[in-house]
C-alpha cells in the first residue's frame, strides 16, 4: 500500500529553483534513501514533505491513519505531523534546557484529552492521564538506553544520545513514517555501525515507513532497499543500492567527470 | 491518587495558614499599616509580573504592554463596583475577563511576529489603551480620573488587613493555578514553543495557537491584577499605566529569572519594598535603584531564579516527613 505520493513538486527561492519536478512514492514499509551532494536541495525536499514550505507547484499525498490520501501540500507541520509523519532535523533540534523527559513528553501533546481546566484544578482526570503518559515516554526512554538519564537536561546529554533522544521523540508521536535528515551527521564509524542497527531495529518494532537523507555511503548502502539520488534540484537516478553504485551520473555527480585521460 | 489529594490539601492548609497569619499580624498591629500597604502593592506586582512571565518567561514571547491589559481591568472593575453595583468578587472576574477579550483581539495579529518586533508592537497597544482611557471621559473620567472608588471595606481600621487578605488571597490562587498549568502537558506545549518553534511544530503542536493561548490566559491576570488595583488605591488615572509601569513587570520578570515563579514572586516583593526603603535617600534614589539592577544583571544574567523553582510542598516534606524521603524518580523528574 502507498503511504506517500509526491507530484511533480518545485520550489522557488527567488530566482533559485532548489528543486524541480521531483517525483516520488513511498510503499507501506519500505526504507527509501535520499542522497546527493551538498546543496542538491534533500533538506528542501524534506521541508516541503513535512510542510515547513510549501511547493510552489506540484502535490503532496499523505495516506492517514484510516489510510484515506489527504492532499497535505498546503498543510502546516503540525498538522501533517498529528496525520502520522515525524522527522528529525540535520542540526538536533532538542528542546534544550527540558528534560529528556520533558522532551519525550511534549510529542505526546496533540492526543491529550484532559482540558486546561483538569490541568489548572487538578482533576483526577489530570493525574490519569499524567501518569499514563509518563509511563509511556519512561518506556520509550527504555527502549533508547536512555532511561537513567530521563531527569537531564537535554543540553547535557553527550551528541550521540542527542541524535537518539531525538529519534526517540520523533517516535512518540506516533508515526507510520518517519523522515530521518542525515542521522550520523557527526559520529564515527562505530557510532554510525550502531544507528544503523538501531533504525533495523525500531523500523521493526514500531512498523514504520522510513525515508532518509544521508551522506554516509556505508549507511545508506547499508540499509535501504530503494535510492533516489539528487542533483542540483533533479532526480539524476533511482534504483537499488547495487544499481546506483553502478549508475555513471551518479558518480559523475559525487567525482566528477573523466576529463582527457585517454588523449 | 490518595498521595495527590494529600498533598493538594497540604498544599491548601499552608496557604490558608500563611494568609491567615499575615492578615492577623496586620490587624493586630504587629505589622504596621505603611508595611502592609507596602506588601499588599507587591502581592498585586507579584500577580501582573507572573502574568507577564507567562507570556514571556514560560512562553518566550516579549510583550511590553501588561500596563495597558491592567489598565482595562482596573476601569472595568471599577465600572462593574461602580456603576453595575456588582461584588468586589465577580466585579474583579469580569475585569480579568474583559481584559481577556483585549488580549484576544491584540494577540491574533500580533503574536504572528517574533522577538523585538513583538515586543515593539505590544508596546503601541499598551500606549494605544491608556490613551483610549484618557478619551473615554464618560466611562474613565479621563485625564483627571477616576475618583471615589470603594475600598475593600468601608471599616477604615479593618481596611489594611483586609486589603492584604484580599491580595494575598489572590496573589496565592495565582500563584497556584499558573504552576499548576505549566507543570502539566499544555504547560509542556508552552514551554516548547519558546524552545524551539520548529521542533515544536515539528511535533505536532499548533504554535501560534499555543502563543494565543499564553496570551490571553496572560491578559487574563494581569487584568485581575488591575482589578485590585482599583479598590486598593480608590483612584484611577491612565498615567498610572504608562509604559514605566510595563517596564517595571520586566525588571521584575528578568531579575527574578524568566520562567521561574518563585523568582517572580521573590523579586516583587524585594523590588517593591526596595522602592520604598529607597526614599530615605530621596532623589538619589533612582540612580541607586537602577545601578543595583545593573550590579545583578553583571553578575546573574539569568536572574535570581534562572528557570529554578523552590516547591514548597517538597521543603515541607523535607521538614516534617523525613520518611517519605523516596519519593519516585518520576515525580522528581515531574516536578522540574
Amino acid at each position: 500500500m502507498t503511504v506517500l505520493r509526491v507530484k511533480d513538486i518545485s520550489i522557488l527561492f527567488g530566482g533559485l529553483k532548489a528543486v524541480s519536478n521531483f517525483n516520488m512514492t513511498l510503499e507501506e514499509g519500505e526504507l527509501l534513501g535520499l542522497i546527493g551532494p551538498n546543496g542538491a536541495g534533500k533538506t528542501t525536499v524534506f521541508n516541503m514533505i513535512t510542510g515547513v514550505y510549501h511547493p510552489t507547484s506540484g502535490e503532496i499525498e499523505f495516506a492517514d491513519k484510516n489510510g484515506k490520501f489527504q492532499n497535505t501540500t498546503h498543510m502546516k507541520p503540525f498538522q501533517i505531523t498529528q496525520m502520522g509523519m515525524a522527522r528529525t532535523f540535520q542540526n538536533i533540534r532538542l528542546f534544550k534546557d527540558l528534560t529528556v523527559l520533558d522532551n519525550i513528553r511534549i510529542a505526546y501533546h496533540s492526543n491529550v484529552k484532559y482540558k486546561t481546566f483538569d490541568a489548572v484544578f487538578r482533576t483526577p482526570a489530570f493525574f490519569k492521564e499524567e501518569a499514563e503518559i509518563t509511563k509511556k515516554a519512561i518506556e520509550l526512554l527504555e527502549i533508547f538506553n536512555l532511561g537513567h538519564k530521563q531527569a537531564e537536561l537535554a543540553k547535557n546529554l553527550p551528541y550521540g544520545e542527542q541524535r537518539k533522544l531525538e529519534i526517540a521523540r520523533a517516535l512518540a508521536t506516533q508515526p507510520k513514517l518517519l523522515l530521518l535528515d542525515e542521522p550520523a551527521a557527526g559520529m564515527n564509524p562505530q557510532e554510525t555501525q550502531d544507528l544503523t542497527q538501531l533504525i533495523r531495529f525500531i523500523r521493526e518494532k514500531f512498523n514504520l515507513t522510513i525515508l532518509l537523507i544521508e551522506h554516509d555511503v556505508s549507511l545508506v548502502m547499508g540499509i535501504c532497499e530503494r535510492i533516489i539520488v539528487l542533483d542540483y534540484g533533479q532526480t539524476i537516478a533511482e534504483g537499488t543500492p547495487a544499481q546506483i553504485s553502478q549508475d555513471p551520473r551518479v558518480i559523475k555527480a559525487y567525482l566528477g567527470e573523466e576529463v582527457g585521460l585517454h588523449a | 491518587m490518595k498521595k495527590n489529594i494529600a498533598n493538594g490539601l497540604t498544599l491548601a492548609a499552608i496557604a490558608v495558614v500563611f494568609t491567615g497569619i499575615m492578615t492577623a499580624l496586620v490587624f493586630f498591629g504587629v505589622i504596621d499599616e505603611y508595611t502592609a500597604q507596602i506588601l499588599s502593592l507587591a502581592g498585586i506586582n507579584v500577580i501582573v509580573a507572573l502574568s507577564l512571565n507567562l507570556i514571556s518567561g514560560f512562553t518566550g514571547q516579549l510583550a511590553l504592554g501588561h500596563a495597558g491589559f491592567m489598565a482595562v481591568g482596573a476601569y472595568t472593575t471599577a465600572y462593574c463596583i461602580m456603576k453595575l453595583n456588582l461584588p468586589m468578587f465577580l466585579a474583579i472576574l469580569i475585569g480579568g475577563l474583559v481584559t481577556a477579550v483585549f488580549g484576544l483581539v491584540i494577540g491574533f495579529p500580533t503574536l504572528r511576529l517574533r522577538g523585538d518586533y513583538l515586543a515593539i508592537v505590544t508596546l503601541g497597544f499598551g500606549e494605544i489603551i491608556r490613551v483610549i482611557m484618557i478619551n473615554l471621559e464618560q466611562i474613565t473620567g479621563g485625564a483627571a480620573g477616576l475618583k471615589g472608588i470603594p475600598s475593600f471595606t468601608e471599616d477604615i481600621l479593618l481596611a489594611p488587613a483586609l486589603s492584604l487578605l484580599w491580595v494575598f488571597s489572590v496573589m496565592i490562587i495565582t500563584i497556584i493555578l499558573v504552576s499548576n498549568l505549566i507543570k502539566s502537558s499544555y504547560g509542556r506545549a508552552i514551554l516548547s514553543v519558546r524552545e524551539d518553534e520548529i521542533a515544536a511544530n515539528a511535533m505536532g503542536i499548533n504554535v501560534f495557537y499555543y502563543k494565543m493561548y499564553a496570551f490571553t490566559i496572560s491578559a487574563f491576570i494581569a487584568g485581575v491584577g488591575g482589578g485590585l488595583y482599583a479598590p486598593f488605591f480608590g483612584y484611577l488615572n491612565p498615567t498610572m499605566f504608562n509604559f514605566l509601569k510595563s517596564v517595571d513587570f520586566l525588571v521584575i520578570v528578568v531579575l527574578g529569572g524568566m520562567g521561574s515563579i518563585t523568582g517572580t514572586v521573590i523579586a516583587g516583593f524585594v523590588l517593591t519594598y526596595l522602592q520604598e526603603f529607597l526614599r530615605f535617600l530621596q532623589d538619589y534614589r533612582l540612580v541607586i535603584y537602577p545601578l543595583l539592577l545593573i550590579f545583578i544583571m553583571l553578575f546573574r544574567p539569568s536572574g535570581l531564579m534562572g528557570n529554578r523553582e523552590i516547591s514548597i510542598l517538597g521543603l515541607w516534606q523535607r521538614l516534617f516527613k523525613s520518611k517519605n524521603q523516596s519519593q519516585s524518580k518520576v515525580d522528581k523528574a515531574g516536578e522540574r
